[in-house]
């Protein structure tokens, strides 16, 4: 079945899939929304590894294992996010991004 | 030189207050003042023992004749290595006038430790004077048995140092500090010339040592003798350079004017610096430096003599207008220095010829004796009554009979009364001057006769006189003060008596002056006359001084006021120098230089402050901003668009 459909379509999906989180880390104001935009992202970093590993070179499997890492540290990156986020929240009881921006000259 | 290693010894008279230096210096806080006081005067009488020794094992060699000296090198370190030819050593050279010079700070530096026992005493700094006093010394003794001109300079410079450290002792006196910044700047620009000598000398004849130099047949020399510079040759004007350092030193018209104001620091050091020893060291650089004058410098010789005679004779009148004791005694030192440049420039080479170095070495020898004798008992003067001024003395004699009996001493001493010290070496000066030129002789007579009359003048005002109102009861000066001066005078009465013509000659050869009854007689009338003009004036409160001085109207003003020398160098420093150099200097710095930096900071800064927004801290700008920035990146990259 996944013979059927070409490479083209998947970087199509991909394309569409990393703008959008590229769309929503931009204009988004939820810090939640932005770590998931980053986590769109990835993903489709993913799917793109994944992908050119299966047409590219079907016999080897170094696209995969960068998958994995990446999901792995999408994983921790998202534990550290979060807990970066509560803290601003006690900080500023508010988690909108527009109102974190003490660092500035 | 076969008995070379016996001297070795002579190293420690230099080291030994080196060392005392360093331990007074570095740990004299941790201790009570006085430690300090002793640990230098002992450490100056082992030196001074050590000095005597030498002296009596060079002069006396057992079982040989006064022979011709050798001049030996009885230590030598290599200290720089510059190239094979170029090698700067350290060492201790050893002949007739740097032994006589050995003897004579030490010994004038121990009194002055043992006087300053007491003159200091209380003083606030009492360690940090013994500590700077021992680096005198050490410099000082350095400088006599440098073996090369180039460890003469790193001395010269010591000395020069030293000599700043101490004029500017009491730092909170802007006096002291003023005086001490003069002294420095004068000296430093005097061996400004001293040091461009030193090159041109070495650049020559390829040499810095002294036994090279000082050799009449060194073949260096005739090689060198066409090469002329606006008419005069190299070698006279590297010499003439080399003196100039000398006369900065020594305080020679018309770079003396430091030396009046060096008056401000203690008057011990006054005593062992600025009267006996450091300015001296012009003499005896020319002293030391003789045969190459002699043979090859013929005009810069007689350049000296003049240059001598002149400053005898104007800081001889100077001093007679002059109130602050010191002050007198300060340019009556100008004036015997005078009489010693004199006798050397007026000197030939070798025997009866050479008398003018015989004469410049024992005068500068006794002048030590009477001079520090002089200045110590103005300091016990100034110690009793807390004044620097004659015309607050008076009287004084009943009080002080030590000090008045001594400064009786060296005043007869110094104007040239036999049988005390100064009669017999002036008297060769003036005999080397009769032979050379009338003219000088002529100005030397004058100036023994003013001697005699403000050195009485100053003995008269003090001592006798009208009796002044004190505000304590003016009482003699305890022990430690009172025994320096005892020994002086005891120095300034019979050094006279020796025969230093068989120890001090200008080839090292003993010769025997004879005496010139013709020259020597009416020079003690002059001197007699001065002092009975002085007495005449100064013995009695009377109106007498003041209606001459009055009459001369202008001309005394002008003496008193100097011949206005500070005011003429102020003149050229401040108007000439400050208007036509420093200023267009001052200028450029501040409009070019100091400007250029400011247009830099400043464009820097407004273009900091353009592009300081993108610094916004809001999280999405910066993502927009590194989104676009990569996909322009991308886009170039694509797009072969470089």
């Amino acid at each position: 079945m996944i013979a059927n459909i070409s490479l083209t379509h998947f970087l199509i999906v991909t394309t569409l899939m990393f703008f959008t989180g590229i769309y929503g880390f931009l204009t988004r104001r939820n810090l939640i929304t932005l770590l998931m935009s980053i986590e769109l992202i990835l993903n489709s970093v993913n799917i793109n590894f994944v992908v050119f590993n299966r047409y590219l070179y079907p016999d080897q499997l170094q696209g995969h294992f960068f998958a994995m890492f990446i999901i792995a540290i999408a994983a921790a990156e998202a534990a550290v996010a979060i807990a970066l986020i509560i803290n601003i929240y006690r900080r500023f009881t508010s988690i909108e991004v527009d109102d974190v921006d003490e660092m500035k000259y | 030189m076969q008995d070379t290693m016996n001297y070795t010894f002579t190293v420690w008279i230099v080291l030994v207050p080196f060392v005392i230096f360093l331990l007074t210096g570095l740990f004299g806080k941790w201790f009570r003042p006085v430690i300090s006081g002793i640990t230098g005067t002992a450490g100056l009488l082992i030196s001074f023992l050590l000095s005597l020794y030498t002296a009596w094992k060079y002069f006396f060699p057992a079982g040989a004749e006064h022979g011709p000296y050798e001049v030996l090198i009885a230590a030598r370190t290599t200290w720089l290595r510059l190239t094979d030819r170029l090698v700067i050593d350290l060492g201790v050279l050893l002949d007739p006038i740097s032994v006589m010079m050995l003897v004579m700070i030490t010994a004038v530096s121990l009194m002055v430790h043992i006087y300053s026992l007491g003159y200091m005493k209380g003083e606030l700094g009492f360690a940090r004077f013994f500590s700077f006093l021992s680096l005198f010394t050490f410099s000082m003794l350095g400088l006599v048995v440098a073996t090369n001109i180039f460890q003469m300079y790193i001395f010269w410079e010591l000395v020069g140092v030293s000599s700043y450290l101490l004029i500017g002792f009491y730092y909170e006196r802007p006096a002291a500090v003023a005086a001490s910044k003069k002294a420095f700047i004068v000296t430093r620009f005097a061996d400004l010339g001293f040091l461009i000598g030193i090159l041109l000398l070495s650049y020559y004849t390829g040499s810095f040592n002294f036994s090279d130099l000082t050799n009449p047949d060194n073949p260096a020399f005739t090689g060198v003798a066409s090469v002329s510079f606006i008419g005069l040759s190299v070698i006279t004007w590297s010499m003439l350079l080399v003196f100039m350092g000398g006369a900065g030193k020594s305080a020679m018209f018309p770079l003396h004017i430091w030396l009046p104001d060096a008056m401000e620091g203690p008057t011990p050091v006054s005593a062992l610096i600025h009267a006996a020893t450091m300015v001296v060291a012009g003499v005896y650089l020319v002293a030391r430096m003789f045969p190459i004058y002699a043979f090859h410098a013929p005009d810069a010789l007689t350049f000296i003599a003049w240059v001598g005679g002149i400053t005898s004779l104007f800081a001889a009148v100077i001093a007679c207008t002059q109130f602050d004791i010191k002050r007198v005694l300060a340019y009556s030192t100008l004036s015997q220095i005078g009489y010693m440049m004199l006798a050397l420039g007026v000197s030939g080479y070798g025997g009866e010829e050479g008398l003018g170095y015989m004469a410049s070495m024992f005068h500068l020898f006794t002048h030590a004796m009477f001079k520090a004798l002089l200045f110590l008992g103005a300091g016990s003067i100034i110690h009793a009554v807390h004044s620097n001024f004659m015309y607050e003395m008076g009287g004084l004699r009943k009080y002080l009979p030590v000090t008045h009996i001594t400064f009786l001493v060296a005043c007869l001493a110094i104007a040239g009364i036999p049988p005390f010290a100064g009669f017999f070496s002036k008297d060769e000066i003036l005999v080397a001057a009769w032979d050379h030129s009338r003219v000088l002789f002529a100005i030397e007579y004058f100036v023994a006769g003013i001697t005699a009359f403000y050195m009485f003048r100053l003995y008269f005002g003090i001592f006798w006189n009208q009796e002044r109102h004190y505000h304590h009861t003016p009482h003699e000066s305890p022990l430690t003060m009172t025994i320096p001066l005892i020994l002086l005078a005891m120095g300034s009465a019979f050094t006279g008596l020796i025969p230093f013509g068989t120890f001090v000659s200008s080839d090292r050869i003993p010769f025997e002056p004879e005496m010139h009854l013709n020259i020597a007689v009416p020079s003690v009338i002059i001197a007699l006359a001065g002092i009975l003009l002085a007495f005449a004036l100064y013995r009695k409160e009377s109106l007498a001084a003041g209606k001459i001085s009055a009459s001369l109207g202008a001309l005394y003003q002008v003496i008193y006021h100097k011949f206005y020398i500070d005011e003429i160098y102020l003149f050229v420093t401040r108007r000439i120098l400050f208007n036509l150099v420093s200023r267009p200097v001052a200028w450029f710095d501040r409009h070019v230089v100091d400007e250029t930096m400011n247009r830099i900071a400043w464009v820097i800064s407004v273009s900091s402050e353009r592009i300081k927004g993108l610094q916004s801290g809001r999280l999405q700008h910066y993502a927009l901003v590194f989104v676009s920035g990569a996909l322009v990146l991308v886009l170039v990259i694509l797009y072969n668009l470089l």
